[in-house]
């Protein structure tokens, strides 16, 4: 079973009395284990489509299938479970809280649903994200005493603390250096080689889209070809457009 | 447990910014710190003002004899002789809600010394305690007559402000130890009262002699009560005989009908010996409340010392009044006190609440980003509503905390700079921690609704 299908979806904002459709009909399938890039001009309702497939808006029509739930008709409560439970966020602007030590930014997402869990073990957690993303040794660092990188890698062990299946990267590298760029790029390929995790980079540019084994392409609300043709991990056959 | 960690978030929140944390709460601080200072220095001075509204006689009661009739003729109010003085002892003694009393005689006459002469308003035959009871103690010289004094019907009095303007030309008479005249007894003047003023119906209340009351009933009084003097000093006290020879200049004693008895036949037929009586009783309650417990109390004592049998139709042979117009100025006053002070806290802690709910809303839009992203990250709408409730509740108790020690500080401040009276107030402080999270409640309701509802792509868009 694929981890994602959306089936015809279509998005329409309604400003007055004008319907301005942003997404006219897409269909698409994410396996599990993918690295995809979506890709796309300003305007082409690249980020409609993310907001869609992260759950923080719901489409006007169609359906999309999330690890085998159908997540179009969930109420916003439902939708934040989900996100807590199933999906990761990396934001371009890294979006830490100021003054918070590295360790409580990644704890944070814990608070809304682990509640279960002691102090302790949602510590443990997190110490061991962020050693997964290398930063064991900075737990205690504000975000102001880390450098773009550092607080872009504090951000994805935040996405990673609950363990989801998918991760969503809103232009990651849009803030950083060549350098750092690079370093958080491979960080995500790691994540998805050796864990398994569904990455989505959404991005304009296209030499970052080249990290990715699938890059599919938006203008104006539809997705342009079939996907780009890039060698897959077995089982998850890059089929994009049609099934 | 989930409640602490949202509290514990909701600290933590707070501190990355404490001088806002700080500024926000300032409103609740001073605004209980004003109730709380107010409410102290309040009770303080209504409890001053209650006092002296009660030295005014507001919570004196007064005993009056019953009317005595014969055949059907009623001799009108306070002509029964059935008040004694152990009347007011046992009143003293067994009525709980009463702070003090005094028996009161009464007469009226000329006062005389040297080439002036004065007719005072009151002339009263007290014990020491009078002084008490009217909330009196403060004399401007010399000093009240004692128990002594009356034991022994001393010849001494205490005298007012106005008499001792009209009859001393305002010179205290104590040093000089003068005498003065009252229906041709001298008496040696001991005390001067401080001045009182004119009482609520415009009497002068400084126009008065106190003198012991044995003194006033046996050697001044009229006849009747020479009469009792004299059977109370055939039946036994020497004192009294030997009061009276001393007294009367010109001795008016009817001439003795019988033998005088010898003591073996004095015991074989003892005569009944009546107390003397006295006009009034005048008693102070406790407070104003117990006013009604008080009548209550004496009304049974003198019942039962009476043998006053209601059932059998008796009808009491006392009086007790009190004043009324007094007590309901009191009540009206304090009354008032208290509606003011709530008023004043009222409006300083709403204030205050609109300053919280002001900087909470500013807050709310500051941290607009970071609510995207708590909602990005799994809040639900209820999360980020009781995240911001609960801080506002947290900066209201913490601000209520801080304004209970700045008003108990300023409080004691203001008694140890200003000597204001002052009375701490555990109401006060209860009431302003309930107060400040009801206001941490109220006005957190509206920013924190505000953040609830905020849509989460447009939250993480927001610069």
């Amino acid at each position: 079973m694929a981890l994602i299908e959306l089936i015809d979806l279509y998005k329409t904002y309604y400003i007055g009395d004008i319907d301005v459709p942003v997404l006219k009909g897409i269909t698409l399938t994410i396996e599990h284990g993918e690295l995809v890039a979506l890709m796309g001009a300003s305007g082409s309702g690249k980020s409609t489509l993310m907001n869609i497939l992260g759950c923080l808006d719901r489409p006007t029509s169609g359906q999309y299938w999330l690890d085998g739930e159908e997540a179009s008709g969930l109420t916003g409560d439902q939708r934040a479970m989900v996100r807590n439970r199933k999906i990761g966020f990396v934001f371009q602007s890294f979006n830490l809280l100021a003054r918070t030590s590295a360790l409580e930014n990644v704890m944070m997402p814990l608070s809304y649903t682990a509640v279960h869990l002691s102090d302790r073990e949602a510590r443990d957690r997190a110490q061991k994200a962020l050693t997964l993303v290398g930063l064991s040794d900075r737990e205690h660092h504000h975000p102001s005493q880390l450098s773009g990188g550092q607080q872009q890698r504090v951000a994805i062990a935040r996405a990673l603390i609950n363990d989801p299946p998918l991760l969503f990267a809103d232009e990651p590298t849009g803030n950083l250096d060549s350098h750092t760029s690079e370093e958080v790029l491979q960080m995500f390929e790691k994540l998805n080689r050796e864990k398994g995790i569904t990455i989505i980079l959404v991005t304009h540019d296209a030499g970052i889209a080249q990290h990715a084994r699938r890059i599919i392409h938006i203008k104006d609300g539809l997705i342009e070809g079939p996907g780009q043709a890039v060698p897959a991990p077995a089982g998850a056959a890059g089929a994009g457009g049609k099934r | 447990m989930k409640i602490l960690r949202t509290v514990n978030t909701a600290l933590r929140a707070l501190r990355r910014n404490p001088m806002r944390a700080f500024l926000t709460t300032l409103g609740i601080v001073i605004g209980v710190g004003a109730v709380i200072a107010m409410m102290e220095i309040g009770e303080g001075s209504s409890a001053v003002l209650k006092k002296q509204i009660a030295s005014l006689g507001a919570n004196n009661l007064i005993v009056l004899p019953g009317a005595a009739a014969s055949t059907g003729v009623s001799f009108g109010g306070g002509t029964s002789t059935t008040l004694t003085p152990q009347d007011c002892v046992a009143i003293i003694r067994d009525c709980p809600a009463i702070r003090a009393g005094a028996p009161i005689v009464r007469v009226r006459g000329q006062v005389v010394y040297g080439n002036k002469n004065w007719v005072p308003n009151t002339i009263s035959g007290t014990t020491p305690e009078f002084l008490n009871v009217r909330d009196w103690t403060e004399l401007t010289d010399g000093e009240m007559f004692g128990d002594r004094d009356v034991a022994n019907a001393n010849r001494v009095c205490v005298v007012g402000q106005t008499i001792v303007r009209e009859l001393f030309g305002g010179i205290s008479p104590v040093k000089a130890r003068a005498q003065i005249r009252i229906q041709n007894v001298a008496f040696t003047v001991v005390g001067v009262l401080s001045s009182k003023g004119a009482n609520m119906m415009g009497m002068d209340q400084d126009d008065v002699i106190l003198a012991p009351w044995t003194t006033v009933k046996f050697r001044m009084s009229g006849t009747a009560a020479s009469a009792t003097a004299a059977s109370a000093a055939s039946a036994s006290s020497d004192t009294s005989s030997a009061v009276n020879s001393l007294s009367d200049l010109y001795p008016s004693k009817s001439v003795a009908l019988y033998p005088t008895p010898s003591a073996i036949q004095a015991a074989d037929t003892p005569v009944p010996v009546r107390f003397t009586n006295v006009d009034q009783v005048l008693v102070a309650a406790r407070s104003a409340p117990e006013i009604p417990t008080a009548i209550d109390q004496m009304t049974d004592l003198l019942r039962e010392r009476h043998r006053i049998n209601l059932a059998m139709g008796e009808v009491d042979d006392f009086n007790i009044r009190d004043m009324t117009e007094m007590t309901k100025m009191l009540s009206s006053t304090t009354t008032l006190m208290t509606n003011l002070l709530l008023g004043v806290a009222l409006i300083s802690l709403i204030v205050g609440g609109v300053g919280i709910m002001n900087i909470m809303l500013v807050s709310v839009t500051e941290r607009t980003r970071e609510i995207g992203l708590r909602m990005a990250v799994g809040a639900r709408s209820r999360d980020i509503m009781r995240q911001f409730l609960v801080e506002a509740v947290v900066l209201c108790l913490v601000g209520g905390a801080l304004g209970i020690a700045l008003g108990v500080g300023g409080s004691i401040l203001v008694t140890a700079l200003l000597h204001w009276p002052v009375q701490t107030s555990p109401t006060a402080i209860i009431l302003a921690v309930v107060v400040s999270a009801a206001v941490g409640i109220l006005f957190g309701f509206y920013p924190a609704w505000r953040a609830s509802r905020l849509d989460p792509i447009e939250a993480l868009r927001y610069e």
